[in-house]
């Protein structure tokens, strides 16, 4: 029994079957990785894990919790943090605040009338938004108006913003997209860095196989809605189903 | 000091002197001079200031920190003061229960309004804001006439009950508001040679309430809470994600700036027992969210000096007439002097509204950052080298 259990999900947008009996199941602290080519899908799942979609059928268990009727900010609440394909940060405000933020999230739920203490005596939780902050090597910038940093330095931002709230499972959408390939590459070790740190479990989404292949501990191949194989990525390299769903039959 | 970093402290302690010295301030020129008629130190407009203050100070936390247009807050503003006109007329004179329910009153209607109209955002909540206020003001009018008095307005009669005081004074007439004895409209005059200055009991309680509620907004600026709605403001899609709920909020906020502004209407109804439907009228919906924008959108003084700003220019610019402008242009030539009158005749007395566009459209294109961003300026000006030394790592968060 996995962490994250898909069931039999479907997912019809007017005439085209977006997701066709999905199944997966991602056990607790690996790293698992959903491949497929364009419009195969991945999104929409994705979006159906973290609330954004509700599936047409099918169920989405996660820690032997339903998550499907509940919005994003009560998966989060569970358990569940994502990364978007471009970051998502809070653009007017600085890098420290905007460590602080999923920190109140975590120790006071989704909403807590603090209006009249100052951020400035939250001692701990600062210490805790520092913490994470040097562990992603942001420390000096903690005081930086996030909007004018690189995009690199944005999504570490927006990881580290995952990360201090310690979830159970981390999902990243395509966390390379448009990237440089050192940027990629440094991303790549941060999540290396970060998986061997702490047992955290990680989805990822990604177009780009260097990716993939460093990171996966169990890939799932998405073609058309619906999963055509999972395996060991050593198995996947070579399996003729993916090459076939990537270069066409003619390969 | 007070729970405040240094900076905001001693910009709570400029603004509490400045509050404490406005009779001097504001009437620089001596009686009797030509100038005179520029002196707004006088009781009626320096309650104005201080209480559009308060309207604006509550209008920029839900405007300036969660970036929520409401086009409807002055339906508080007059809810507030309807409920104050009710107060003097059951229970008592005293201003200290008035205000409280205006308060509460206010706030009852901003959760009611704010629950429908935040199911939307942009465009669309500013609409539904808008019309909320102007079925508020429809009702006023019209159809709550026992509640409201309709198209006269809500006023005190020598037949009110006021079980707790007394319906008329000894003399037979309209008891005044006041607190505890003080009564709001008295007055001290000191006469310094050819200035006189006047303190009023109305505009220093008036104010003392406008330095608190100046108070708490710093305080929720600098809070947990704050930053949230600034986060709002900023992604909401990030903070949906990050965990939290942003639709509590913004109602929070929502109902923060509609107490906020029924205190305003409060304190107008202490200070003159009346309140009447144009109140809530959308141009004084609209007039609040000028003043914000022209002190500053999301800074701590800002609206405060907006307010300040046009209500100056509403009495002081609406009261020069065609005659004034004569005696001042009379040492020009005849026909001089009427081309300029006629220049500038259309930008004063009435058309004071003409000025306040033009001031207005000046301070959007070239200060969007609205008065406070002039100040900065300025300051940047006479303090260049001060500026030239490496800057304090600390970046503030949005004044």
């Amino acid at each position: 029994m996995g962490i994250l259990e898909v069931k039999d999900v479907n997912k019809r947008f007017g005439g085209l079957q977006a997701l066709g009996k999905v199944n997966l199941s991602v056990a607790e602290n690996t790293c698992h990785a959903i491949i497929g080519p364009n419009g195969a899908g991945k999104s929409t799942l994705l979006n159906c894990l973290v609330g954004k979609l509700i599936p047409d059928t099918g169920s989405v268990m996660f820690d032997g919790q339903s998550v499907l009727g509940r919005t994003p900010f009560e998966i989060n609440q569970m358990g569940i943090s994502r990364v978007f394909q471009t970051p998502e940060i809070f653009g007017d405000l600085t890098v420290m605040e905007n460590m602080l933020i999923p920190c109140f999230a975590k120790r006071d739920g989704s909403f807590a009338l603090h209006g009249i203490r100052s951020v400035m005596s939250e001692a701990e939780l600062r210490d805790q938004a520092e913490h994470m902050l040097d562990e992603v090597n942001m420390l000096d910038k903690r005081n930086m108006h996030s909007a004018s940093m690189s995009r690199g330095d944005k999504r570490r931002l927006e990881m580290a913003m995952c990360l201090v709230q310690n979830p159970k499972l981390l999902l990243l959408d395509e966390p390379t997209a448009g990237m440089a390939r050192a940027d990629t590459n440094n991303t790549i070790d941060l999540l290396k860095e970060i998986k061997e740190k702490r047992n955290i479990t990680i989805a990822i989404i990604e177009h780009d196989m260097h990716v993939v292949f460093s990171l996966a501990e169990r890939i799932t191949v998405l073609a058309q809605g619906t999963p055509l194989v999972e395996d060991t990525p050593e198995n996947i390299k070579g399996h003729p189903k993916v090459k076939e769903a990537y270069l066409g039959e003619a390969a | 000091m007070f729970g405040l970093d240094k900076k905001d402290a001693s910009l709570l302690l400029i603004v509490a002197v400045l509050v404490a010295f406005a009779p001097f301030l504001l009437n620089p020129f001596p009686e009797g001079s030509a100038m005179a008629q520029f002196n707004a130190g006088y009781p009626d407009l320096m309650q104005r200031f201080v209480i559009f203050g308060i309207f604006a100070i509550g209008f920029n936390i839900l405007f300036g920190l969660t970036g929520y247009l409401s086009f409807g807050h002055a339906a508080f503003l007059g809810v507030g003061s309807y409920a104050a006109v009710w107060m003097f007329k059951l229970l008592s004179m005293n201003v200290l229960p008035a205000i409280i329910l205006a308060v509460i009153t206010a706030g009852i209607f901003a959760l009611i309004i704010g629950y429908v109209s935040l199911r939307r955002s942009g465009i669309y909540f500013s609409i539904l804001t808008l019309a909320f206020a102007q079925m508020s003001f429809a009702l006023a009018y019209s159809v709550l006439t026992p509640i409201t008095g309709g198209e006269t307005g809500l006023q005190l009669a020598l037949d009110d009950p006021r079980i707790f005081g007394s319906s008329t004074t000894a003399e037979g007439n309209i008891p005044v508001p006041g607190f505890f004895g003080l009564e709001m409209r008295d007055s001290t005059e000191l006469v310094l040679g050819n200035w006189v200055f006047t303190f009023n009991v109305g505009y220093y309680f008036a104010a003392i309430i406008m330095l608190a509620a100046f108070y708490l907004s710093i305080r929720i600026f600098r809070s947990p809470f704050g930053m949230m709605l600034r986060a709002i403001k900023s992604n909401q899609q990030r903070l949906n994600y990050t965990g939290l709920n942003p639709r509590p909020y913004t109602l929070a906020a929502f109902v923060i700036s509609g107490m906020y502004a029924g205190l305003a209407g409060g304190l107008m109804a202490s200070m003159d027992p009346l309140a009447g439907a144009e109140r809530m009228f959308w141009t004084a919906s609209g007039e609040v969210v000028l003043m914000t924008i022209l002190g500053g959108v999301g800074t701590l003084i800002g609206p405060v000096l907006g307010a300040g700003l046009i209500k100056y220019m509403e009495n002081i610019i609406s009261k020069i007439n065609a005659d004034i402008l004569h005696t001042w242009f009379a040492f020009l030539p005849d026909g001089l002097e009427d081309l300029v009158v006629t220049m500038i005749y259309p930008f004063i007395g009435k058309g004071w509204h003409l000025t306040l566009g033009i001031v207005f459209m000046l301070v959007v294109i070239f200060l969007p950052g609205g008065l406070v961003q002039g100040g900065q300026k300025l300051a940047g000006l006479f303090g260049r080298k001060k500026a030239s030394q490496p800057k304090n790592a600390t970046t503030e968060p949005a004044e």
